[in-house]
């Protein structure tokens, strides 16, 4: 099967700060894939050239079969309504109400009845489970856990096929969190979701990521599950994986 | 995956034993479904107490938005006594259907006010009144704290910012000086040549110089100046703090004990106290230049002819006077740029409102304060 994301030798600089130095990974249809590296490894930067808010200096990306580096204006917008993003620190609009920002989009593209509408953000705000309360509520007024769950309902507005989540569980306690993993989980079998996220959560890694990159040092310095990523000698995976956290998450396993 | 937008479509059909068949077919994914809605919602208003059968088989793809229109007609036929029977639903569906159905159980009543349209107008004018005086409440208490902090920094008064004040006087001041320039010229110019066709009729020319001396001086030059000040340096510093409120930045330097007053407000306010009676004489001087050159071109007063009756009409009270009102010009604009910038809330949005609310109340409060002034002054034989 065609993968649903294919990245290859994906260069990034930033002056001269190399980011990238030939990133090549893929990402399947179906799939949690989990996006993994140190602090400034270029993770959010990848994630943002995945969805074209930014364009690397040289390689390819392709998504959903369409290459993002030559892409018609008309493709471009089908493209961006082919997914969902939550972003690091939520960026939920702060002029606008929770139940306003997740209905913004269906408001623009959908043109239904307003009780129709009322519904359908209704169900997502329960869906990602906030309380009902919340949705009139202003960003400002949410608490950090709050705030990633309504994003999360905004990004899943429009019932995308894939979904870019980046770092969802930092800043939530762990009780948040893993309720957090679950409902990515519950939403990946029930809406078909394909789902990208960058995360350092040991827990989200055993628990719910498919496949995962490990990046350090520009490059991919591993690909594929968890276990065979785990077996790869380098020694940013050995940090990572056969820390002290990383020991006594391994034992307790799935 | 790559299901493009295309078709959904619903039908309503007579079946063979005289039952009401609904055809669904096509894609009822979200960006698709206006196209059923509508004939959804004429059709299903009408049906009362009858049979139905609501036939899926033939949708290729349904998201939850489809699944939350088709539960939302569902339940409207069963409300209106419908006996609604679905066939062919893949498990999929149905199992979408499951998970919709878990979250969108028991909507909760919208809350509608029911005021009459007759009250509206008073409760209006009602709610702003509170406001209004919320808003007087909020700034006496503003004042009131920034006085506190004022008499403790008096008692320790190595405390004060100084550095912070002089680049407030910086910015505040010398930044404004090429726009003052420009516009106290333009007044004088104003004046002058207003008063030059007056006073030609009379063959009254000299006395140009004694209209645009004292005038500019003693009203224009502070009000301009003010006004220039409160547009320019009022509406930034609602900005600067409303940023700093919106990035909680404020809230960081109470809990480390600095108190926003001493390291915000003061420097700001001083800097503009001392900047603005500074201003008030320089924009004097630009003033009557401005006239004096109009003299000069348009009613042949020579520059020297000018200045000889300047000392002689001009007294120095009418510049004191000026430069006087400056110190509090500057404290009206300083402290209602710095208040509304506290009452930025934690949106975007309320940096815009809240600026513009800045440089309307402080023009307002300059001429008024102003008015005061004049009255006060003419009452007093000044
Ligand atoms: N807009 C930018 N301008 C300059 N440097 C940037 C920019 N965005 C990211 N960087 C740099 O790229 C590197 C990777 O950043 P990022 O992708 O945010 O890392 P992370 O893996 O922590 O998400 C960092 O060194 C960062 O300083
Ligand atoms: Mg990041």
């Amino acid at each position: 099967m065609n993968p649903v994301i294919r990245i290859s030798n994906v260069v990034t600089r930033f002056g001269s700060n190399l980011v990238h130095d030939g990133i090549t990974l893929s990402v399947k249809k179906g799939e949690i894939y989990g996006l993994l590296g140190g602090s400034g490894s270029g993770k959010s930067t990848l994630l943002r050239e995945m969805i074209m808010l930014q364009r690397p200096q040289a390689g390819e990306i392709s998504v959903l079969g369409h290459d993002l580096m030559s892409l018609g204006r008309k493709e471009a917008a089908w493209l961006q309504r082919q997914w969902g993003v939550l972003f690091q620190a939520g960026a939920l609009y702060s002029s606008l109400t929770v139940a306003e920002n997740i209905g913004i989009k269906l408001k623009e593209y959908a043109h239904l009845p307003k009780n129709i509408l009322g519904e359908i953000v209704r169900m997502k705000i329960r869906m990602v489970g906030l309380p009902d309360h919340a949705a009139e509520l202003y960003p400002a007024e949410l608490s950090g856990g709050m705030i990633k769950r309504a994003s999360l309902a905004r990004a899943l507005a429009m019932d995308p096929g894939l979904l870019f989540l980046d770092e969802p569980t930092s800043g939530l306690d762990p009780i948040g969190a893993e309720a957090f993993d679950k409902l990515i989980l519950e939403l990946r079998e029930m809406l078909d979701l394909t789902v990208v996220m960058v995360t350092h959560d040991l827990d989200s890694i055993w628990t719910i990521v498919d496949r995962l990159a490990v990046l350090g040092d520009g490059k991919v310095i591993a690909e594929g599950s968890l276990e065979e990523v785990m077996r790869q000698p380098h020694p940013i995976i050995k940090q990572f994986f056969h820390g002290e956290r990383g020991r006594i998450r391994s034992q307790h396993g799935k | 995956m790559k299901t493009l937008d295309h078709q959904a479509e619903v039908r309503f059909l007579q079946d063979r034993e005289g039952g009401l068949l609904v055809v669904s077919s096509g894609s009822w994914r979200v960006a698709a479904l206006n196209q059923v809605a509508p004939i959804l919602e004429r059709r299903c208003r009408g049906l009362r107490n009858r049979p139905l059968r609501w036939d899926l088989s033939r949708v290729s793809s349904i998201d939850s938005a489809g699944i939350i229109l088709l539960k939302h007609y569902l339940d409207q036929l069963q409300a209106q006594g419908c006996k609604v029977e679905i066939v062919g639903a893949s498990p999929a569906q149905q199992r979408l259907y499951q998970m919709v159905a878990s979250y969108a159980m028991a909507s909760p009543e919208t809350r509608e006010e029911h005021r009459s349209r007759f009250l509206r107008p008073f409760t209006r004018l009602g709610e702003s009144a509170v406001a209004f005086l919320r808003d007087i409440n909020a700034f006496l208490s503003f004042v009131g704290e920034n006085f506190v902090v004022l008499m403790l920094l008096l008692l320790q008064p190595w405390k004060f910012r100084y550095r912070a004040t002089i680049r407030n006087i910086q910015d505040a001041g010398v930044g404004a000086l090429p726009i003052v320039t420009l516009t106290s010229f333009l007044i004088g110019v104003v004046i002058a040549y207003q008063g030059a066709v007056q006073l030609q009729k009379f063959g009254a020319n000299i006395f140009v110089v004694d209209m645009i001396a004292i005038s500019v001086t003693r009203e224009l030059a502070p009000l301009i100046t003010a006004i220039v000040v409160a547009g320019r340096t009022g509406s930034s510093y609602t900005a600067q703090i409303g940023v700093m409120k919106i990035t909680q930045e404020i809230d960081a330097m109470r809990i480390m004990g600095f108190e926003p007053h001493r390291f915000l407000v003061l420097p700001r306010v001083v800097a503009v106290m001392i900047a603005l009676p500074l201003m008030i004489f320089f924009a004097d001087i630009i003033g009557i230049l401005g006239g004096m050159l109009v003299a000069n071109v348009h009613l042949n007063i020579s520059f020297t002819e000018f200045i000889h009756r300047l000392q002689n009409v001009l007294e120095v009270k009418h510049v004191w006077i000026g430069i006087a009102k400056g110190p509090f010009f500057a404290w009206l604009i300083a402290m209602t740029g710095c208040f509304r910038g506290f009452q930025v809330s934690r949106n975007t949005e309320s940096i815009g409102r809240y600026t513009t609310i800045s440089v309307v109340n402080a023009i307002f409060l300059v001429i008024a304060c102003d008015a005061l002034f004049s009255v006060l002054l003419t009452e007093l034989g000044i």
